[in-house]
């Protein structure tokens, strides 16, 4: 069929090519996806095909930008449905079923199975590409997850984790995790969290941040917050966010200083070094 | 039925605690120590957990009212060696063990002891 024939065949018998797309698609989808949603797709979809075949036979025409539109929200929503590449596809092949099921239309059976067949292959590689391509962002971000919380000995019994990013539930529990575990090995009394790398404080990390602070209790060590931006300690003071007894600095350095004197150190300036300018 | 020895060291009384801790065993622990903390007049109770790997909500209880009993009698506990899995779990179950002193391990429980148990000011000594 050239492009003439089959804008020809889309114009004369739109809607029997829509009723029979939505025969093809709504069966596989059925109690996924509604059957309002899917005739409102089969709609947008021969509307769109049927207004770019008017101009041009050729997909990266610029005459098939709103089919392009139609798709993308149609390949969008079937993802956050969460249907696998394959069932969204068919979405697609569907439209050449429902061409070859038209009335006048009389295709070649053996180049019809071929084509069904070719396109299964096509369906197939990509399922496996996709499952492979998710398994490198799965392997990547926990390997993210890893190299974003480092766990670093300042003094002798005193550890810190400085956070960099967003926390969430899940790097909590990584932190967490790494920071409890560290205090056990290296026999460290003191613990530092510098948040200086904390884009924003909400409850949420608040709270995470109380339940490491706490765990870190019962296990018998010292645990501050350092790093504490203005705004920060802003936001904090406004959510009402009580930190309690935990002790809150806007240093590192200061968080330091307070740990090496709870393990009985001093800090000392040696004789001859220059004056302090700063804090 | 198992029980956790409680030895004594000092004015002190150690508790370690090996096995996962049973219903049973737990309240027979909080007897034990009870009597002990009185038969001998200890100051400080040390309770070392660096072999529980697995506490529920009552473990987590039974530790609070050791601690609470032991004060009544004018004995301070430390729960010493808690694991990392254990005081997470503890915090999701929202136990903070309050009340509760804690240490890294048993020289450390004995040196929060130390500094908290001096000698009594009536001049008797730490353990009768």
């Amino acid at each position: 069929m050239s492009v003439e024939s089959w804008g020809a065949v889309l114009a004369e018998h739109q809607a029997d090519l829509q009723a029979s797309w939505l025969a093809e698609v709504a069966p596989p989808l059925a109690g996924r996806v509604t059957r309002q949603e899917l005739e409102r797709d089969g709609r947008e979809l021969f509307g769109a095909l049927a207004a770019g075949a008017a101009v041009s036979g050729s997909f990266s025409d610029g005459a098939y930008d709103e089919l392009r539109a139609v798709l993308t929200e149609l390949s969008r929503s079937r993802a956050r449905q969460g249907l696998t590449p394959s069932e969204t596809a068919t979405s697609v092949f569907a439209v050449k079923t429902a061409f070859l099921r038209a009335p006048g239309v009389q295709p070649d059976a053996a180049f019809v199975a071929l084509s069904q067949f070719v396109d299964e292959l096509g369906l197939f590689t990509f399922e496996v590409y996709v499952e492979a391509r998710e398994r490198v962002i799965g392997e990547q971000s926990e390997q993210l997850l890893e190299l974003s919380t480092p766990v670093v000995k300042l003094w002798d019994g005193v550890v810190a984790v400085p956070l960099v990013g967003t926390l969430d539930s899940a790097r909590t529990q990584v932190v967490m995790e790494k920071l409890l575990q560290s205090l056990v090995d290296t026999g460290s009394e003191h613990a530092i969290i510098d948040i200086t790398g904390v884009p924003a404080v909400d409850t949420q990390v608040a709270q995470h941040l109380l339940k490491t602070i706490l765990a870190a209790r019962l296990m018998g060590a010292e645990c501050q917050i350092s790093g504490i931006s203005p705004q920060i300690a802003q936001t904090i003071v406004a959510l009402g966010i009580d930190f309690g007894e935990i002790r809150t600095r806007a240093t590192l350095a200061d968080a330091l200083v307070h740990a090496l004197r709870s393990t009985g150190a001093d800090v000392v300036r040696g004789a001859g070094a220059p004056a302090r300018t700063g804090r | 039925m198992d029980r956790v020895p409680v030895l004594r060291l000092g004015g002190l009384l150690l508790v370690s605690i090996q096995v996962d801790l049973e219903d049973s065993t737990a309240l027979a622990l909080q007897e034990d120590l009870s009597q002990a903390v009185v038969a001998t007049g200890a100051r400080g109770v040390l309770i070392d957990i660096s072999g529980l790997e697995i506490v529920d909500s009552f473990v987590g209880r039974m530790l609070s009212t050791i601690a609470a009993v032991s004060r009544v009698l004018d004995a301070e506990t430390v729960v010493v060696g808690m694991r990392p899995a254990v005081a997470i779990t503890l915090v999701e179950l929202g136990l903070d063990l309050a009340g509760v002193r804690t240490a890294l391990d048993v020289e450390r429980g004995m040196r929060v002891l130390g500094s908290t148990t001096a000698p009594r000011a009536d001049g008797l000594p730490l353990a009768r």
